[in-house]
């Protein structure tokens, strides 16, 4: 299969595979405490279903999705509802959002559930309510609500490959690995169901070629499946080939537009680990409730791949994993490059958990000493988007937002290659992170500040008729008294006056 | 004859430029809103005009300095000197100091529904009808302040808005070797 | 527990200023050792003095300006700039050459504008352009090759050349030399073909004897640089392309007063120029279509000058003119980004 070259990435990132990719998958234990944030995905948060004190099953949905772009919330054992209230998130703010408590029984019980014997005999919308109403949202990261990139129906859309990313590009997570490695077959089945629902072509598995066991574990999977359109492909082990778009460019050469979602093209685009989550809805009836999680780095003792219940306290991940060693310094969800540090260890994993990297004082860098640019044009020849960071980082450094904008900093997606090639240190990312961020807050102030103009513009006019209105009311009384004479107008009104008076005396004789 | 070739080029000349006057005409008044454009729209008549549209049209009649805008800010006033091309100046403080913007709340229970306030927001953010509680539309509300002295009952406070994780933002980094303060 | 926190992305970075630099003045030594082969201890003299003065220039403008001093001063920023300055000039300048040469690199083309990675101008090359139109005399007197020496170069005689009293007329004239450029172009204003100037001795079977060593030498650790992805192809690919074929062209068309193209990229200042001035990254253009075309401008100036300017060497001139292009060439030559049409 002919492939690719997107701009620039990292060819030679150290992997730091090795340190959690050797130990299979362990299922860890129920946790005493289980927490889910209602917000585990783009879009709405979710809706909670149950009180506090209710008691609550394995797999119960104990929160609704709200709106479209949502996702309903699955107890992941059984227990009581202990709280409805504030808990910290896993976010790079540091704050606390909404969030359901349960603690757990220890009893496991499981409700209900209904295995499909034949997912092709239901329609592509019962197979899009099933996936919506199991909580899949994409589990690479993105956290965005699978059903909807499934629901093929309701649009004038024609896809005709599907993209399965196995390439995790990012430094010392394992965790979609050890999945392939494991339960190809389960993913395979998930890609059926998926090939089924789009009515695409073809499908892609693509993993990346420096873990070529994990290959020869798809091969077999995809010989014993039998289906030709399904092809497992090797892609050169470049960061950040995983990142949707350049993952696409790699394997058709395509370009996702700017601002545009890969079904534009006619792709569709999903991580292995969402095509299992899939396959457990849709084939075993069960919905998502856990997922596979890498515990890596110096600061675990025993670094490995757990399935773990989702809302899982990270402490208890790590005691799983054989608790801290005394390197441990920085706590990072999700990978090296693209992750963020977390303040505490009582904040629960999510849904879009991939990694939880305790890392050592070497492996994570404290502040850069940042030198002035230089203007090398390292860090635009590693820009996986074929950016010029140099000039982005001038213009947000010097908050000329809009200049940054117009060299399309929100094509910008946050990888890190022009951070690690930048021979002066300079965040750039940070800065990025910034300029963006700032820009959204900046276009809502505009656009509050332009309500208000409007609002007191529209106060204005109306103040103005209504004194106009006023004024033409009493305009026209002075000219009606000055068409009658004066005298004759206040005898009538004396004769009137009188006329009153006398029928209320007559009224109350 | 030099004479005359002169004058036919100033009239040449003239009527290119009347003709570009013409063809090049601005409709209204730009340098308003451009100026308008720049202030926070907060209409709290802080810089001693009734609102921030008059304050702008004062501002390019000469009438009023570019200092007068406490919910500007530093950066309003650097804004409008970038605008105006005029030096930037620290903001009056007979016109208040910068704050974080507030959102008015109403107490519902203390409220008398005495609509005097209604009459005093300048963007109408406050709902409500006589004798009846009124309410602050939050999204609406500029933080102005206008409504708390007309308010009879003193049953208005001004609140902070509530931090939301969609207009949450990333730190800037240090911009590298600055001066070091001395 | 709790953590400290930070910002993605985690890992290290994988290269720094003083890494590139270091480089820089590895890829350098080839052509040093060559120099001080050929045309004697000046060389060396010119480097002492140039780095050391930049150097200390570059931290007394740190401190004036109240930046720190040690983390800019390691950059080695100043060293390379000192350095190329030192290469530049001729071999038997007098001590105060080098000196001003250096304080008018780090001070005014250098600090004056911003500091690293604020100016606009190659600091060396501003320096030496100073140089030569403020002393010219002093700045074309350069030795003789070591093998067209009467009795090969003297260490004490360049000494004294350098610190003060010069020695005699007659030595001086046995010693020195116009360069083999400023002798190609001075001959051809005298009507004289390029073979019947190239017959002299100071020329070599490739262009300048000695000249033509030290050149490949450079280009020797261009190589280097390009190989360890210190600078990318091109700009140096640019500048002798730009070079070459203007030169060719001219070759080709008018054999009898044009030199050929090996000897103009072997000439002069072309290959340290090409590899290790116009690639200064400070002053270079920055997308990567837009430092070819930067380099070929360079190249192309350079013939110009050399040709038709009043100087014989063109290099610095033309890497000064083509850095005033650059936010120009920058502009017109963004790259289209991913998802764009």
């Amino acid at each position: 299969m002919r492939l690719w070259r997107f701009n620039g990435g990292l060819p030679s990132l150290a992997e730091h595979k090795n340190e959690s990719v050797h130990l299979p998958i362990e299922i860890a234990p129920v946790p005493a405490q289980l927490i889910y944030p209602l917000r585990q995905h783009i879009g709405n948060a979710a809706t909670p279903l149950v009180e506090v004190g209710d008691k609550v099953l394995r797999g119960q949905k104990i929160a609704d999705a709200q709106g479209l772009i949502s996702a309903p919330i699955h107890a992941g054992s059984s227990g009581t509802v202990t709280s409805l209230a504030d808990h910290l998130i896993p976010h790079p703010s540091g704050f606390s959002a909404p969030s359901i408590t349960i603690e757990t029984d220890g009893l496991d019980n499981e409700a209900s559930h209904t295995p499909c014997a034949d997912f092709r005999q239901l329609s592509v919308s019962e197979l899009v309510s099933i996936i919506r109403e199991a909580g899949i949202v994409g589990l690479g990261g993105a956290a965005f609500p699978t059903a909807i990139k499934l629901d093929n129906q309701s649009k004038s859309r024609h896809i005709d490959t599907l993209i399965l990313n196995g390439a995790e590009c990012e430094p010392y997570i394992s965790c979609d690995d050890r999945l392939l490695k494991e339960r190809a077959d389960r993913v395979l089945d998930g890609i059926e169901v998926l090939l089924h629902m789009l009515g695409a072509k073809r499908a892609i598995l693509a993993i990346e070629d420096n873990v070529p066991d994990t290959f020869a574990s798809i091969q077999a999977a995809v010989n014993k499946n039998g289906n030709a359109n399904i092809t497992g492909v090797q892609i050169p082990t470049i960061y950040p080939t995983g990142g949707e778009k350049q993952l696409i460019k790699t394997l058709t050469g395509k370009e996702v537009p700017s601002g545009g979602i890969p079904a534009d093209i006619g792709i569709v685009s999903i991580n292995v680990g969402t095509v299992y989550a899939v396959q457990q809805a849709v084939i075993e009836g069960k919905p998502l409730t856990s997922r596979i999680v890498t515990v890596t780095g110096e600061g675990v003792k025993t670094p490995r791949n757990l399935e773990v219940r989702i809302g899982t306290p990270i402490n208890t991940l790590v005691d799983m994993c054989d608790g801290y060693t005394p390197f441990a310094d920085r706590l990072i969800m999700g990978g090296p490059m693209m992750g963020f540090a977390l303040l505490n260890d009582e904040i629960p994993m999510v849904k879009a958990t991939n990694c939880i990297l305790v890392a050592s004082k070497h492996e994570a860098i404290t502040e850069k000493q940042a030198m002035p640019c230089i203007r090398c044009g390292l860090c635009a020849s590693a820009c996986p988007a074929t950016l010029l960071p140099q000039q982005l980082y001038w213009f947000s450094k010097s908050d000329q937002l809009e200049k940054a904008e117009k060299l399309n900093l929100f094509d910008c997606i946050e990888c890190g290659c022009c951070d690690v090639v930048c021979p002066s240190h300079i965040p750039l990312v940070q800065h990025f992170r910034y300029a963006k961020s700032a820009l959204k807050v900046q276009n809502h102030e505009k656009h509050l500040s332009d309500v208000a103009r409007e609002r007191f513009e529209a106060r204005e006019v109306r103040i103005a008729r209504n004194k106009a209105e006023r004024a033409e009311r009493s305009r026209k009384k002075k000219a009606a008294l000055k068409s009658k004479p004066a005298k004759e107008e206040i005898e009538a009104a004396i004769t009137r006056s009188k006329e009153r008076k006398q029928r209320s005396t007559e009224g109350e004789n | 004859m030099s004479i005359f070739a002169l004058i036919l080029l100033f009239a040449g000349l003239g009527i290119l430029l009347g003709y570009a006057a013409i063809r090049f005409k601005v409709e209204g008044d730009p340098i308003v809103d451009q100026i308008d454009a720049v202030l926070p729209q907060t209409q709290c008549g802080q810089c001693n005009f009734p609102g921030c549209r008059p304050y702008a049209q004062a501002i390019a009649n000469g009438e009023a300095d570019i200092n007068q805008c406490p919910p500007g800010g530093e950066a309003g006033i650097a804004a409008l000197a970038d605008l105006l091309g005029v030096e930037a100046k620290p903001l009056n403080e007979e016109n208040g100091v910068e704050e974080a913007t507030l959102v008015a709340v109403i107490d519902e229970e203390v409220c008398i529904g005495c609509k005097l306030c209604i009459q005093a927001c300048p963007v109408d953010a406050i709902l409500g009808a006589p004798k009846h509680m009124h309410t602050v539309i939050e999204s609406e509300c500029t933080g102005c302040d206008l409504c708390l002295p007309p308010c009879p009952v003193e049953c208005i406070t001004m609140e902070p808005i509530a931090k939301t994780l969609g207009l949450w933002q990333w730190d800037k980094p240090d911009v590298p070797q600055q001066r070091k303060a001395s | 527990m709790h953590f400290l926190t930070s910002n993605a992305p985690f890992i290290a970075p994988q290269n720094s200023i003083q890494k590139m630099m270091l480089w820089v003045l590895l890829a350098l030594f080839p052509g040093i050792i060559t120099m001080i082969w050929q045309f004697g201890f000046g060389v060396l003299f010119n480097i002492v003095i140039c780095v050391s003065t930049a150097v200390l220039a570059e931290a007394l403008m740190l401190y004036l300006r109240g930046r720190p001093i040690l983390p800019f001063v390691s950059d080695l920023s100043a060293v390379v700039t000192g350095l190329l300055l030192a290469l530049a000039l001729p071999t038997l300048a007098p001590w105060w050459i080098p000196f001003i040469g250096a304080i008018i690199a780090i001070v005014i083309a250098k600090h004056l504008y911003g500091g690293l990675g604020y100016n606009p101008f190659n600091p060396a090359m501003i320096a030496f352009a100073v140089l030569m139109v403020s002393f010219p005399k002093s700045m074309t007197v350069w030795t003789l090759p070591y093998s067209l020496l009467p009795s090969g170069a003297h260490l004490s005689d360049t000494f004294s050349f350098v610190f003060g009293s010069p020695p005699a007329k007659e030595v001086i004239d046995a010693m020195t030399a116009a360069t083999p450029l400023d002798e190609m172009k001075t001959q051809l204003g005298l009507s004289q073909t390029v073979s019947e100037i190239r017959s002299a001795s100071i020329f070599g079977s490739l262009s300048g004897t000695g000249w033509q060593w030290v050149s490949i030498a450079y280009l020797v650790g261009g190589l280097l640089l390009l190989f360890k992805k210190v600078i990318s192809w091109h700009i140096p690919v640019g500048v002798l392309a730009g070079l070459f074929v203007m030169s060719l062209a001219f070759y080709l068309f008018e054999p009898g007063v044009s030199p050929s193209p090996t000897f103009h990229l072997l000439s002069g200042g072309a290959m340290l120029g090409a590899f290790f001035i116009a690639t200064d990254p400070v002053t270079a253009a920055t997308t990567l279509k837009g430092r070819f075309i930067y380099g070929v401008l360079i190249g192309a100036l350079t013939y110009i000058i050399r040709t038709w300017g009043g100087y014989p060497e063109g290099i610095a001139f033309a890497v000064i003119l083509i850095n005033m292009a650059v936010p120009l060439i920058d502009h017109y030559t963004q790259p289209r980004v991913y998802g764009h049409k």
